[in-house]
Formats: C-alpha cells, structure tokens, sequence
C-alpha cells in the first residue's frame, strides 16, 4: 500500500496540492483522474520522489519515501515519467535494457538479458528492437518506455500519462497488458498507479480510482462509485452522462 | 565494432604524435626534442582535457550544441587578463610568477563556475536553462566589461591582452603544464569510473532518478570535473571555444554509440589528433607559428553552423 499523509506542495506562488491523504490499496490499477492542472502529475512525480517533498509523508509498504535511498526505491518502484526526448542515440533494446540498471549497475548478467527479451515481446517491440529511438514515432517511443519501467521488476509501476500519443490500437493494447500484468493470478503481479485523461480507460480498466481537483482529494474509491453522473460533473464542471456497459460505467463525455 | 574505432583513433594519435617529434629533426637533437616533448604533451593535455569535458557537459545538459564556453568559460578568462593588464601593466603582466597565475587562474574559474552551479542547483530547482541563460548573462557582462577595460588601457598594452586571446602552445611552462596535466589524468580517472553512471545520466534526469541515481549530487561533482578540466586547459594555453564542440560531435557520429566508455575516450582522442595534426601541419610543413587556434576556430565555427543549419544538434 501506498499512504498519502498531509501532502501539500506549491511551486513558485500557485498551490499545487493542499494537505492530500489517501491510501493506494495493493490492488491492480489504481487511475488518478481529474481536470487539468488538478495536481495529478505532481501526485505522482512526490510519490516516485522525482520531486522533493515539502510538506506531509509518503510511505510505500510501511517505507518512508524521504528516508529511504533513492537506491533502494529503485527495487521498490519504477516510473515512466512524461517524456522530453533522450539526448542519447539510443537503440531500444538498450533502452529497455536500462530498465535492469537497478540491478546489475552497469554489469548486466543472463538474468537481465532475460528480463529485458520478456520486456520487448511483452510490449510488442521485437520489430523495433533494432531501431534508433529518435527515429520512432512518439506513440512507439511511450512504449519502450513503458518496457523499460516493467523490465526494472518492481512491486509498484507508476505510468505518467501513459496513453498520450498511443491511437486507439496501441492505446488498447497497453492497457490490456498493464491490466494483464496487475491481475492476481499474473506469475507476479505488478501494482500500477497512472495518471489517466481518457476516462473511460480508467472506467474500463481500473480497481480504484482517486480523483483530484484543484489541489485536493474530490473523491476515491471503485470506479462504479466514482464514475457517476454527480461526481463527474462536479469534478469536470460540466454536465456528464454516466452510462452502465457490461457492468462498468461508460461515461459520455463527448456528447 | 566502437573497439576497433578507438584502436584506430589511437594508432592515428601515435603516428602524428611520432610525426610532430621526429619530422625534419636536425641541430642539437636533444634540445629540440625536450622542447617539442613539452609541446606536445600540452596539446595532448589540452586536447583530452577539452574533448571529454564537452562531452560529459553535453551528457548533463542533454544539449549537442552547447559546450563549456557557452557558460562564459573563456570571457571570464579574458576579463581575468584584461584585468590584470590593467591593474599591473603590460610589463608586470609579462613578469608575473607563472605557477602562482596559473594556479590563481584555475582557482577563480573553477570557484566562478562552481559557484554558478552552487547557486542554482543548490535550491531544488535543477533548472538547467537558467542556469545556461545565466551563463550566456554572464558571458556577454565579462565580454563587455573586457571590451570596456581594453578600450582604455593604452594601445601597446592593448597588444599584450591581444596575444592572449587566443590558444597559444608556443611557450608552455614545464611547471604549469605538469600541474594541468595531474589535474586531467585525476578527472579522467574518476570519470572511467563512472562511466556507466553517465551512460544513465543521459537519459534525462526523471529517468535518471527512477533508476536509481543520485542524479543532482552526481551533476554536480561532474560539473565540477568539467570546471576544473575547462580551467586547467584555458589556463594553460587559452581559450579554444570550438575545438570541443567539433570534437564532440564527431566522436558522437564516429562512435555511434551511447556508451561513455566509447564517447569519452574517442573525444578526447579526436581531439589531441586535431590539435597535434594540425600543428605539426603548421609549424612542420608550412612553416607558420601560432596559427593553429584561429585555424581550428574558423573550422570549428564553420562546422557549429553547419550543424545548426543541418538540423543534425537537437
């Protein structure tokens, strides 16, 4: 479990999260959703201790994040934070393969080389396992990214946005797989926390869901008692039709 | 296979390091050995030194244009002359101690450089282009205050600074240069070292850091290897503002790889090859003295906008 206690951040002047507290139960895929600029990003970027925290405490199973090194966070979790570009002229495979970095810190055995061929069929990359990351699509890029965080091994994967440039197709695939891979029954199961836009990916595929507007916690808990027509419509402040589809809300936003 | 570059990159180093020592030898043998020894281990040093700070500074900053100099490296070389021309004079700038200069002008880069990382990165903020706007500020203040300070110094002093605002390997101190080059086999030996870090740094700092690394401390000691690099070489010899950024970029596309363990080591190949080739080219063949830097300079700069224009730096 992932416990959020009184976490407030602000950046400059403008508040970004005020005195947050929640709980990330050890179970499947958690979504964070809310308006932009809710403070969703930030959430996880404290969490996956990719900014420093200011106020409040953040535990992952029972480990203080702020007292434990960002070594051993390494094992513990893995983020795929929005990416800018690498500098590097780098082939995917050694990419993915940076995932193992955690464990092998520069000498990589059998064991990693293993991991790391999962990591790329699992993520349907073998045709472009070869190729030049800066010669990829942004949609082909988010992907080996995302290889990489699952190649690192960890109990807990945090995916920033991870459906940004995926089409429909892809977009579909990686949740499937990310679903696939946070079942119980997986051979070992992955806990996923991600910041969703779609809603109705977090609606189809996700155990829990936190929404977040403006800084603070609007509601939490399964997604059939999140994703109603009340809540929505407060947190997006528009009026929104929440349908039911094979017992998961579908939420009519566009119409 | 990036071993079998760098084994060429090596014998081509050896043979123009063979030709600049023993190419028309003639007269007293043993003088003119021991002057041209010296000379060539400064621009081994300067070279090694210049190619792999640009490389691991590109590395940080996740940039292929910039390089050292941008961060006003080189203007704050020039005022520190200027200044001192102008408080001692032309003759008591010529008759200054050269170990305590020397150590004296390392000393004030690196503390300036350092100070400037300090400053910005010590507040969480890891703003990497504040901090390069703030160098480029920076830069362009030093440069006119060098500007403003030569234009009312008298004229045959003016001759002095001039004479040091270029690369010059004509007269290097044996103390200076042993100095610069401890300080360099120092930075590359923790740089071999962490090597594999840099192959991570690469990837950005938030991918850095969720693997593991402690990336801000790390940046730091290595801007701080890339200060003490950059400052023992200009010291030595002066500024050389395109040389590394020509260097970098071709062992970037002469090694096509990402691992520093190839990069550095090919970039600061390249680079003492440029500078000992280029002067044995000068001073052996054409007969010509201290070109060499303005040379590299021009090519340098013509390259940097080839680049640019090329789209080929992102």
């Amino acid at each position: 479990m992932i416990s959020i206690r009184n976490v407030s951040h602000r950046i400059g002047q403008s508040q970004i999260l005020r005195d947050v507290s929640a709980d990330i139960p050890d179970a499947g895929i958690t979504a964070l959703i809310g308006p932009n600029g809710a403070g969703k990003s930030t959430l996880l970027n404290l969490v996956a201790r990719l900014l420093t925290l200011q106020t409040g405490r953040i535990e992952i199973d029972g480990q203080d994040i702020a007292r434990t090194s960002s070594r051993d966070l390494a094992l513990k979790l893995a983020i795929v934070a929005q990416q800018l570009g690498v500098a590097s002229r780098l082939r995917v495979r050694d990419l993915v393969g940076f995932g193992r970095w955690p464990h092998h810190r520069g000498r990589p055995g059998p064991e990693d080389e293993a991991t790391v061929a999962e990591a790329i069929a699992s993520f349907d990359l073998g045709a472009l396992q070869h190729r030049f990351l800066d010669e990829l699509s942004g949609g082909q890029q988010q992907r080996a990214f995302v290889a990489m965080g699952f190649a690192q091994g960890t109990d807990w994967l945090l995916l920033d946005e991870p459906l940004n440039n995926l089409d429909m197709f892809h977009a579909r695939a990686l949740m499937a797989r990310v679903h696939a891979l946070s079942r119980p029954e997986a051979p070992r199961p992955r806990r996923v926390v991600m910041v969703v836009h779609e809603i109705n990916y977090a609606a189809a595929w996700a155990d829990h869901i936190i929404a977040l507007k403006d800084g603070a916690v609007a509601a939490c808990g399964a997604p059939t008692e999140v994703l109603t027509n009340p809540v929505l419509s407060a947190l997006f402040g528009m009026e929104i039709r929440v349908e039911e589809l094979h017992g998961r809300p579908l939420i009519l936003h566009h119409i | 296979m990036p071993e079998r570059r760098l084994m060429l990159l090596a014998a081509l180093l050896t043979a123009a390091s063979a030709f600049f020592l023993f190419w028309g030898l003639k007269g007293p043998v043993g003088f003119i050995l021991e002057l041209r020894a010296t000379k060539l281990a400064a621009l081994l040093v300067v070279g090694v030194a210049l190619g792999t700070s640009t490389v691991v500074f590109q590395t940080i900053t996740g940039n292929r244009i910039l390089t050292p100099a941008i961060m006003g490296f080189d203007a704050l070389f020039l005022l520190m002359q200027t200044v001192l021309v102008f408080l001692l004079g032309g003759i008591g700038y010529a008759t200054l101690p050269g170990g305590a200069k020397f150590l004296l002008e390392t000393l004030v880069m690196m503390g300036a450089a350092m100070l400037l990382f300090a400053l910005l990165m010590g507040r969480g903020r890891q703003d990497m282009h504040r901090m390069l706007l703030v160098g480029v500020i920076f830069g362009v203040l030093f440069r006119s205050l060098t500007a403003f300070l030569q234009r009312i110094i008298d004229p045959s002093e003016f001759a002095v600074v001039q004479g040091a605002m270029f690369a010059s390997f004509g007269a290097v101190d044996p103390l200076q240069l042993a100095i610069a080059g401890a300080v360099t086999v120092l930075a590359l030996a923790v740089l071999w070292r962490i090597a594999g870090e840099l192959d991570v740094v690469a990837l950005g700092r938030n991918a850095a850091i969720g693997l593991g690394l402690p990336f801000d401390r790390l940046v730091l000691g290595l801007l701080a290897l890339v200060a003490a690099l950059v400052s023992v070489s200009t010291a030595l010899v002066g500024p050389i503002t395109f040389l590394g950024l020509l260097v970098a970029a071709l062992a970037h596309g002469i090694m096509r790889t990402h691992r520093h363990a190839f990069l550095l080591p090919a970039a600061g190949m390249l680079a003492a090859l440029v500078l000992v080739a280029g002067q044995s080219l000068f001073e052996r063949v054409l007969r010509m003295q201290s070109t060499l830097s303005v040379i590299v300079e021009f090519l340098g700069g013509l390259f940097f906008l080839y680049l640019v224009l090329r789209g080929r730096i992102r």
